[in-house]
């Protein structure tokens, strides 16, 4: 193994690269990840890619647990997006260059793209009504995929996703990553307003939609599941780590299921044995 | 319980504190008042807790009917206000009796004024804070004839008045690089500095529209960007390149891509901005920043200190007759230059 770091702070961004043995960062970009960078006066970011993967969102998972059980003094946040693991920190307490010196030491300590997903995560499994007037751009996405409907209930439907990052909204998951064949891009117009429970898609994620939004992502499903939940004992249910299958139903067992029970809207939840 | 009736109220008025920093994992933003400073200089005159709540008026005011005797504060953008008809100075702290209705008006500068309570704004706390953020769901803004409970208050004094640093007239904006300033070229980032902005058309507590003449400022590979973590101050630049510098309520995530980061001390200025207002941008060093930021969190700190009695201005009592003018009722000590204009 073998590494190098540049510790200059501040403009230009200076990163700090490290290659494995056998090549395991692999990426289409002139950076190496993972890299270090400040984020404002006093945030500092660990991007472990530049494209969505499995790998780098698993890196990024294990990673913010890692930092976290590391309860460095003067580490006031810690927070993931996709592929990156952010920090907030009292710089009074912990200088730049010193929390950037706990980052590589703990960066060092194993190929975070091969690390166990943190533990206590759970299995979702939401009724959802793909298509009909619920979810009406189900047949235009199934187009730009290349299949028919049926064919596109059956893959989104059998697809187990995780939730890659909670953001945007309270509680509203992006989830994935899906195959290639999903991978279609957003719409130039924005469709005006989506329903709480919305299964929106777009570029091989999901979003589930927590509140009613505007969106350029394609509206394929429709859940009762609401993400944030005001006066709930937990209002935001789902956890970075969690993963969700969205089981096809019939519109009345989703009109049912809503009505039984208006949080969850039917959905199973199991814990994932470690 | 004492409250403040609302009789009257502009259209985007709500109950705003510090936010809900540190729920980013749960995308929740960090929202809060959009001008901190001003929170901390009504906490500072009413001499209580900077994380109470107070209302934030969004360019104009209302009017209010306090239902039993009540302390109050008036800070931020400065708005004409009065207290049954007498003129009120603004950045001071006043005494509301039972019924005493206040009528508070239109900006004269800046956007967001702001309204304290002795004891806060007692209202529900969801997610750790009173912060109303219409976006997520927490709150709603604040109607005619809500109830705007006050909290315990323990204090007594009023009739302090301080000098607020003027954040209200636009002026020069102190920015860091951060994680994506090198997507813009050299070239880019040095003509951002060197560019004449106007606060534009669009501004909101999410985030406030800079345009300029001339190019835009893209950046390369602007719409193949992942999702990043979104802070406060963060420069976004639009499809077109057209920089809006986002505030506390912004998204936690976005994919446009962010020049650098305005210093938190100088949010108060970009929120505060009127449209049109002239502003520009001055790249400083991560070391710089820190230091400039420390230096503003002292005077913060120090705000308590710099509350002064108010001397009354004879040019704002209508009741001037019935005063005792030459009795030793006025200091002879009190340096007018001390206290200043706290309007």
């Amino acid at each position: 193994m073998q590494s190098k770091g540049i510790l200059t702070l501040g403009w230009p961004t200076v990163t700090v690269a490290r290659n494995f043995a056998g090549g395991l960062w692999v990426t289409q970009s002139a950076l190496s990840f993972p890299i270090i960078r400040t984020a404002g006066l006093d945030g500092m970011l660990v991007t472990f890619a530049d494209a969505l993967s499995e790998p780098s969102n698993r890196a990024t998972l294990a990673f913010s647990e890692a930092v976290k059980a590391s309860a460095w003094p003067g580490v006031q946040e810690v927070s993931t997006s996709l592929a990156s693991v952010f920090l907030r920190f009292d710089s009074a307490a912990l200088c730049h260059a010193a929390l950037k010196d706990l980052l590589l030491a703990l960066l060092e300590k194993q190929d975070w793209q091969q690390a166990a997903l943190p533990s206590g995560r759970r299995l979702w499994r939401v009724p959802t009504v793909f298509g009909t007037e619920l979810a009406p751009q189900l047949a235009e996405a199934a187009d730009a995929a290349g299949m028919s409907e049926a064919q596109a209930i059956e893959s989104l439907g059998r697809a187990r996703v995780r939730v890659l990052t909670i953001g945007f909204a309270p509680g509203q998951p992006y989830l994935g990553p899906l195959g290639a064949e999903w991978n279609l891009p957003r719409q130039t117009e924005l469709t005006p307003q989506v329903p709480t429970g919305a299964l929106v898609l777009a570029i091989s994620q999901f979003v589930l939609f927590a509140t009613t939004a505007p969106t350029g992502w394609r509206h394929v499903g429709q859940t009762g599941f609401r993400g944030f939940q005001l006066g709930a004992a937990d209002p935001i249910a789902l956890r970075p780590g969690d993963e969700m299958i969205f089981t096809p139903v019939s519109r009345s067992d989703y009109d049912r299921f809503c009505l039984e029970d208006s949080h969850f809207g039917g959905a199973s939840r199991e814990e994932i044995p470690t | 319980m004492s409250a403040l009736k609302v009789l009257r109220i502009g259209p985007l008025a709500s109950i705003q504190d510090q936010g809900r920093p540190g729920q980013l994992q749960q995308g929740v933003s960090r929202g809060g008042a959009a001008d901190l400073l001003a929170l901390a200089e009504g906490a500072a005159l009413l001499r209580q807790d900077v994380h109470l709540a107070a209302l934030e008026m969004a360019g104009i005011g209302g009017l209010f009917e306090a239902t039993s005797p009540m302390r109050i504060a008036l800070t931020g953008a400065p708005m004409q206000a009065s207290l049954d008809g007498e003129n009120l100075a603004w950045n001071a702290s006043h005494q509301m009796q039972a019924g005493q209705k206040l009528e508070i008006g239109a900006a004269r500068k800046g956007v967001y004024g702001y309204l304290h309570l002795g004891g806060g704004i007692d209202s529900a706390v969801q997610l750790g804070a009173r912060a109303v953020h219409l976006m997520s769901g927490l709150g709603s803004p604040v109607a005619v004839g809500d109830l705007l409970p006050c909290g315990a208050d323990p204090g007594r004094e009023v009739g302090l008045g301080l000098q607020a640093e003027d954040r209200f007239q636009g002026g020069a904006l102190r920015i860091v690089a951060g994680f994506q300033s090198d997507l813009f070229d050299a070239e880019v980032r040095v003509r951002f500095a060197d560019t004449a902005f106007r606060r534009g058309g669009r501004a909101n507590r999410m985030g406030v529209e800079m345009v300029s003449d001339g190019a835009g400022f893209a950046a390369a590979g602007q719409l193949n960007i992942l999702s990043e973590i979104i802070l406060p101050g963060d420069v976004q630049m639009t499809g077109d390149g057209k920089p809006f510098v986002l505030l506390r309520e912004a998204q936690t995530t976005g994919g446009y891509p962010r020049i650098g980061t305005v210093l938190p001390c100088d949010l108060s200025k970009v929120a505060q901005a009127q449209a049109g207002v002239d502003l520009q941008f001055t790249w400083v060093t991560l070391e710089e920043g820190l230091a400039i930021q420390a230096k503003h969190d002292a005077l913060v700190k120090a705000l308590p200190t710099t509350c002064k009695p108010l001397l009354r201005d004879p040019a704002l009592m209508q009741d001037l007759l019935s005063y005792q003018l030459v009795g030793g009722a006025i200091s002879a000590q009190a340096d007018p230059f001390d206290t200043g204009d706290i309007t």
